[in-house]
Formats: structure tokens, C-alpha cells, sequence
């Protein structure tokens, strides 16, 4: 029997639909719903992050100010930098892939829903666990890379470090999930018809990011486990007195460190890849040169990470060739521009909507901090820059203009798809305006600043060094930020409810996400696409579709990674509480091994129960699976 | 032109890469290969900066390591029994490499408690100390991980309920099972022959 396409989309409704209540939202495993939660999440900690850097600009506004001391001061930039980096820049933009990349294939579900949502709670409770320990007092004090020996147990008591030190266990596990399921995702679950050349670049930007993940990550996760252990059971791996090493934290770190810059930025890269084309209403320019400077960058990104040690002495031939590959990432970002340029030159009409407009702020504040980049690339420079507000606004340059602003551009410009509702236009050119502006004035000065010698992380200057008007534009334009912050909260507050209807595809976008309804229903495509061409919504023809998958059971399916050929229907598992309940008792070891290193027994045994009761099997999924199941056609007579 | 595909025939699972399982236990074998990876460094980065190795007292005592890496390299054959098993969907094969499997992992987890006693150092005595116990636990906990796991899907196999996927996981367990068994030769020849030589 053969059903209508309403039919089909009305019993999809009711096989995808979570259970009502508390419990249904507490066990989703909808990758839409996951996703938003994440998104909102990952926000909610960069406006936590930004009201602490709000603070400190406050304390630096005027000469010899005792707004705050020295002791919170210290905690301040640390949870500053630690909320932002790894609860926000990085997760955001994974959040962001969880949202996309499966409907940019054209698939139903992500590839492990529920560890999805391991993922997500992971991330949450690792971040409240920091928020709630900032407001306690014991917020992390030493910086976001928390060197030893002052972050060990002889300089830095109590358990403001182990704080650090778990929140970078907690973030990390969840990104390398996520890297996973992206990576995942998008290699085996495309539309049939999506060869790996017609994969959009903003799927290729998060599965490259992904792979970065997976092979940076684990290098900090294990450098804070040694962190940890040295201070909790007084282990000597950063003690010197014992044959420890101090620098073998710096290697650590930084070998994630700097990858972490392109690990946040390139996912930024592909949104523009994405965005640029629909407003420029041509394809983009140099699909390959644009992938490969990606692949290129994020290669070269993992021999740079020596440059923020030029200071520890380390021999000089060493340094010449750091020096060498950090001037030459210049070259993949630098190709990058070009074919934006190029994007944007043979457009016939360019349109000016607040999502380019965002994507025009990126250019100029990208450029300004990549040519500050290839400054502090040469060590004689650095040596003489580093730890001085130079920094500060070099790497706020970067970051902001090349993962904030592509960012906000994808929440501008994705948030019709999200909720059914555009942002008001208005409102996101203040957003816009404000944020550029304030941007500039914020952090501008802090390159004059540096130079003149003024050192990071200090709480006050005294009056004659000549700081005292800088520092107070520089904490006007910060109030300037949070106010574009208030009109882009207002803005979307209002919008979803009440802004004008979106439509399917508002911005005549090529992409398969915009080829499922606004907002998207859990599984996103009563039919899967069957795509011909890198700009499946451009052609004459609409895509092809997949029929056959079952209506009755949560299904999608599984294709093969270089040519898109179906292989599989994969059913999936039903929504469960059983990632919550994990990702509880993670919690509870990582908190618990702050105090005591018998958490990490008896947690462990609590997380394997759970993982358990997780993978067990329930027998109705199994009766429903066996009613669908086709075996594979196995060979019977293999040898054993 | 643009086609429509019905694939209303295809299988609901497949083995090897085929499977998403696989991808997933890739993943996972990716990333704990490089903290693995990070971990040797560490030692070898450790031992650069250090006179002696190990500081004082002696190397680590061969015999308990060594064994292991014996059975470890048993252990690869019930291991690729179950799998091909599995893959062939021969319950009662699968079920027999499962329980020898389990078997095996008891053996060495034994041993394991007595590789802990042998090691001639501890973790608070030095850093040599700290990143010998650091590459022995890192091992252990795979050890035990997969173990449990192995646990699990043998006592699924025997009671149900079972459907054609589980043979996929077994497979992909037992894809794990090698990870455990190469990733030791590396770190055995750090902890054991590593202090020897150098």
C-alpha cells in the first residue's frame, strides 16, 4: 500500500513525536531540539562571559580604581576566558552542526541521537559547575591555560584549579562526541546523489573541525588529568623537584591551544561559505581552493603551537621554523578572502540583509587581526609584545571577527529556519551597527595600550602612565557591546513570537536545510532528498526523493562515503533518560574527583551502571526492529 | 533528471564499515589512541629532562607485563572467532567467543592487579613514578572497559532480547577488543624495556 504524502507526514508526526511532559523534553533526542538547547545554552555562557569582561572593563576604566580587588579581579579574566573558550566559541559552533549538518545532507536524525544528548547535558552541568563555583568563590584564578607551577598545589590552594581543571574534562568529553557524530553525520548519512564534491562548505568546515577535535582534545584532557592528579593525590608530572616539568604542561596545552583558534574560526569560514553565495545569489567562487585552504589550515594549525612559547627559551631553530609556519597559515586564509572576493565581485545583485552584514563586519575586523597575527608570528616582535595588551586585542580581533561575527551572521540568517519567524530587520542592523562600533572602540586602543607597555591581567595602573583615556574608551565601547547583546536578546525575544513569517527558503538559499518546512518537524524530511547538483534548491528541476522508508518507526538512511549510493535503512534508537542519567553520574565523578580520587571509583561503577541500563535493550524497540528487519546478505560459508 | 529511489528492499544494518557502529568505535579509537599517543610523549618528554630513569629505585619487574602481552596476543583469537561469528550470525558461535572472551579478560585483569605490585614505583615519588602509573591506569580502564562491554553483550546473547543489530555490536566490540590488544605493545615497551634502554 502506498500512501499519500500527507498520510505519510501525518504518521511521521506521530512516530516522532517525544512523549508529552517533563519527561518527554528531559529525554528527547530530537537533534532540532538538542541543537536549539545547545545554541541557547552555548549563549547563555557567552553573556555570562561578556558580563564578567563588562566588570573588568569597569575596573580598568579610571587610574587606581578599587572597584574590585586583585583577588576577584584574577578570577574574573579567568572565568572570562574559560567561559568563552570552552563554553561557548567551541560548543556554539558545534551546536550549530548538531542543528544543521544533518538537514544539510538531507538526512532525518543525526548518526547517535542520544549521544547527542550526552553531549549536550555534559556540556550544561560542566558550565553551571563553573558558574556556581565562580559564585561560591572558588572560581579558576591563573588564566584560561592555567600554567603550573602557579596553577599546582604549591601556589594556587584550595580547589580553584580543580574547578578548572574539570570544567576543561567536561567541555572536552562533550566536543569529542559531538566531533564524532558530526564526523559521522555527515560522511555516511547524505542524500543519495551528494558525492563528496557537492558536500555544502559549511558541512565540510565542521566534519574538518571535528577531525581537529578529535586529535587536539585529547592532548588538554590528559594535561588537566596530570594537573588534577598532581594537586589532588600529589602526583610530580609538573614538579620540577621531583623530575616533573613545568613546560610539559605548555606543550600539552598549546598543542590543543592553537588548533582551538582554528577549531572556532573555520566552522565561522564555512558559514560565510554558506551565506556569501545566497546574497550574492551566484555560487561561490572556488569551492575546491576554498576547501582545500581549509583542510591546508587546519594541517598547518598543529605545527604552530610553539608560537605561544617563544618566550620559555626554548632553542632557536625551533623558533625559526614556528615562526616560519605561523607566517604561512597566512597564505590558506589569505586564498580564502580571495574567493569570497571573487564571490562577491561576479555577484549582479549583491543584497544587503543584516546576515551580510555581519559577514562584511568579519572582513574588516578578521584582516586587522590576521595582520596583527603575522606580527606576533615573528618571534623577535613577540618577544617584545607578549603578555601586553597587544595581545589581548589581537586575539579578540581573531576570535570575534572570525568566529563572533560569521556567528551572529549564521543566527541572523538561520533563525527563520529555526522558528518559523524573521529576526526584525531593524533591530539586527542596531545589533549590527552597535557591535561593530563598540567592537572597534572596545579594542582598537588596546594595540596603542600594549604598545605603550601595558601588561595583561593587571587589576589597576597607577595614573602617570598615561593609560587612563584608552582604558576608558576602550570600557565604553565594551558597554556599547552589551547593549547590541540587549537589542539582539529583545530582538529575537520578540521576533520569535511575533516576527513576520519566514517560509520555507525566505533568502532563495541552494541548501537542503531550506528545502524542510520552517520550523523544521523532528524528522526534517517527509521524503529525503535525492540531490544532483552542489545548489540542489538552484536547479529547474526540484530534487528527486527517497520513498520507502518506513513512516511507523524512526528511520533514516545510511549511504556510502564516497559516492552517496544508499546502503542501509538505519533504525533508531527510541528517546531516552538514559543520557541525562549519564551524563548525572559523570557529574558526579568529575565533581567528586575534585575532593576526593574515590570518586573516580565509586563514580565510575555509578556511569557504567548507567551506561548499561543505556544499551540495554528495551523489548519493544527490539519487537519493533525485528518487524523492519531486513538482514544483510551475509556470507554463510565464510570460515570462522 | 532527477530520480526518486525507493529503498523500501534495503537491509536495516550492516557490518564493517557499513555500520554507523563502526564509525562511532573509529571515533572513539582515534581519539583514545591519541591521548595514548600524548602519553608516551609525555614520558619520553619526561625521561629527556631526568638524569636518571628511573630516579631511583629499579625498572619495573618483567615478568607480569610481559605475560600479558602474551595473553593479550591470545586473547586475538577468540576475540576474531566471536567476530567472525557475529558476522556470520552464528548465535552459538558468537555466544562460545564471548565467554572466552570474558574469560580472558578476567585472566588479565588478574594479572593486571599484579603488574600494579611489580612496578617497582609510585605515583607520588616522582614524576617518572606519576607517568608510569599514568600510562598503566590509562591501559587499565580500557581494559576494563571493554571487558564490561564484552560482559554485557554475552549476557544479551544468552538471555535476549536480540535482534540481527546486536551482531553488529559484537563485531564492532570485538574491533575494540584489537584496539586494547595493539595499543598495550606500544605502552609495554614504554613501561618495561623503555627504563631499560634508555
Amino acid at each position: 500500500m502506498t500512501l499519500g504524502r500527507l498520510e505519510e507526514a501525518a504518521a511521521l508526526d506521530r512516530t516522532w513525536a517525544d512523549a508529552p511532559g517533563l519527561r518527554g523534553w528531559l529525554s528527547t533526542t530530537d537533534h532540532h531540539a538538542i541543537g536549539r538547547r545547545f545554541i541557547v545554552t552555548a549563549f547563555g555562557f557567552f553573556v555570562l562571559a561578556g558580563l564578567l569582561a563588562v566588570t573588568m572593563r569597569l575596573q580598568l576604566a579610571v587610574a587606581d580604581n578599587d572597584l574590585i580587588g586583585p583577588d576577584l579581579y584574577n578570577q574574573l579574566f579567568s572565568v572570562h576566558g574559560t567561559a568563552m573558550m570552552f563554553l561557548f566559541a567551541v560548543p556554539v559552533m558545534e551546536a550549530m552542526g548538531v542543528y544543521l549538518v544533518p538537514m544539510m545532507v538531507g538526512s532525518r536524525s543525526i548518526a547517535f541521537p542520544r549521544l547527542n544528548a550526552f553531549s549536550y547535558w555534559i556540556l550544561l552541568f560542566g558550565g553551571l559547575m563553573l558558574f556556581v563555583a565562580f559564585c561560591l568563590n572558588i572560581g579558576p584564578e591563573v588564566g584560561w591555560f592555567s600554567y603550573p607551577p602557579l596553577a599546582g598545589p604549591e601556589y594556587s590552594a584550595g580547589k580553584r584549579q580543580d574547578v578548572w581543571a574539570q570544567l576543561i574534562t567536561f567541555s572536552e568529553l562533550s566536543a569529542l562526541l559531538g566531533a564524532i557524530n558530526i564526523i559521522t553525520t555527515a560522511l555516511k548519512m547524505r542524500a543519495p546523489g551528494m558525492t563528496l564534491r557537492r558536500i555544502p562548505l559549511l558541512v565540510w568546515a565542521l566534519v574538518i573541525t571535528s577531525f581537529m577535535v578529535l586529535f587536539a582534545m585529547p592532548s588538554v584532557m590528559l594535561g588537566s588529568t596530570f594537573l588534577l592528579t598532581d594537586r589532588l593525590v600529589s602526583t610530580q608530572f609538573y614538579n620540577p623537584a621531583e623530575g616533573g616539568d613545568a613546560l610539559l604542561w605548555q606543550h600539552l596545552f598549546w598543542f590543543f591551544g592553537h588548533p582551538e583558534v582554528y577549531i572556532i574560526f573555520l566552522p565561522g569560514l564555512g558559514m560565510i561559505s554558506q551565506i556569501l553565495p545566497t546574497f550574492c545569489g551566484r555560487k561561490v567562487f572556488g569551492y575546491f581552493g576554498l576547501l582545500m585552504a581549509m583542510a591546508v589550515t587546519a594541517f598547518l594549525a598543529f605545527g604552530l603551537w610553539v608560537h605561544h612559547m617563544f618566550t620559555t627559551g626554548l632553542p632557536p631553530v625551533g623558533m625559526s621554523f614556528f615562526t616560519a609556519a605561523s607566517i604561512l597559515i597566512a597564505i590558506p586564509t589569505g586564498l580564502q578572502i580571495f574567493c569570497w572576493i571573487a564571490t562577491i565581485a561576479g555577484s549582479g545583485q549583491l543584497r544587503f540583509a543584516s546576515p551580510m552584514l555581519f559577514i562584511t563586519g568579519f572582513f574588516f575586523i578578521f584582516i586587522i587581526g590576521g595582520l596583527t597575527g603575522v606580527m606576533l608570528g615573528s618571534m623577535t616582535l613577540d618577544s617584545q609584545l607578549h603578555d601586553s595588551y597587544f595581545v589581548v586585542a589581537h586575539l579578540h580581533y581573531v576570535l570575534i571577527g572570525g568566529a563572533v561575527f560569521p556567528l551572529f551572521g549564521g543566527f541572523h540568517y538561520w533563525f527563520p529556519k529555526m522558528t518559523g519567524r524573521h529576526l526584525s530587520e531593524a533591530a539586527a542592523r542596531w545589533t549590527f551597527w552597535l557591535f561593530f562600533i563598540g567592537f572597534n572602540i572596545a579594542f582598537f586602543p588596546m594595540h596603542v595600550l600594549g604598545l605603550q607597555g601595558m601588561t595583561r591581567r593587571i587589576y589597576t595602573y597607577s595614573s602617570d602612565t598615561g593609560w587612563e583615556a584608552l582604558n576608558m574608551l576602550s570600557t565604553l565601547g565594551s558597554i556599547i557591546i552589551a547593549a547590541s547583546i540587549l537589542v539582539f536578546i529583545g530582538n529575537v525575544l520578540r521576533s520569535r513570537r511575533c516576527g513576520v513569517l519566514a517560509g520555507d527558503n525566505p533568502w532563495n538559499a541552494a541548501t537542503l536545510e531550506w528545502a524542510t518546512p520552517s520550523p523544521p518537524p523532528p524528522y526534517s524530511f517527509v521524503r529525503p532528498p535525492v540531490v544532483s547538483s552542489r545548489e540542489p534548491l538552484w536547479e529547474v528541476e526540484a530534487p528527486g526523493e527517497v520513498v520507502g522508508l518506513p513512516t511507523d518507526i524512526r528511520s533514516t538512511l545510511v549511504t556510502r562515503v564516497h559516492d552517496a549510493a544508499p546502503d542501509h535503512v538505519e533504525l533508531l534508537v527510541s528517546p531516552s533518560l538514559a543520557p541525562l542519567l549519564a551524563a548525572l553520574a559523570v557529574s558526579g565523578m568529575f565533581i567528586g574527583s575534585i575532593f576526593t580520587p574515590w570518586a573516580a571509583v565509586w563514580g565510575g561503577a555509578l556511569v557504567a551502571i548507567c551506561l548499561v541500563y543505556w544499551f540495554w535493550p528495551r523489548n519493544r524497540d527490539t519487537q519493533e526492529h525485528l518487524a523492519h528487519e531486513i538482514k544483510p546478505e551475509v556470507d554463510l560459508q565464510a570460515p570462522a | 533528471m532527477n530520480r526518486s529511489i525507493d529503498v523500501s528492499g534495503l537491509p536495516t544494518y550492516g557490518y564493517g564499515s557499513r555500520a554507523l557502529t563502526w564509525w562511532g568505535t573509529a571515533g572513539m579509537m582515534l581519539t583514545e589512541g591519541v591521548v595514548f599517543l600524548g602519553a608516551v610523549a609525555a614520558y619520553f618528554y619526561l625521561r629527556l629532562h631526568s638524569e636518571q630513569w628511573p630516579p631511583y629505585g629499579e625498572s619495573p619487574q618483567l615478568f607480569w607485563g610481559t605475560l600479558n602481552v602474551a595473553i593479550l596476543a591470545v586473547s586475538a583469537l577468540p576475540n576474531h572467532y566471536a567476530k567472525k561469528c557475529s558476522e556470520r550470525e552464528d548465535l552459538r558461535g558468537a555466544r562460545r567467543g564471548l565467554v572466552l572472551c570474558v574469560v580472558f579478560g578476567v585472566l588479565l585483569l588478574g594479572i593486571r592487579v599484579f603488574e600494579y605490585v611489580g612496578i617497582n614505583t609510585t605515583y607520588t615519588g616522582s614524576a617518572y613514578g606519576s607517568i608510569t602509573f599514568a600510562l598503566l591506569t590509562l591501559h587499565t580502564v580500557h581494559l576494563l572497559t571493554d571487558f564490561i562491554d564484552t560482559v554485557v553483550l554475552a549476557v544479551l546473547l544468552f538471555t535476549g532480547p536480540l535482534e540481527g543489530r546486536r551482531f553488529v555490536d559484537v563485531s564492532e566490540n570485538c574491533l575494540y577488543w584489537w584496539f586494547v590488544v595493539v595499543s598495550w605493545i606500544p605502552i609495554y615497551l614504554t613501561i618495561y624495556i623503555a627504563p631499560r634502554l634508555l
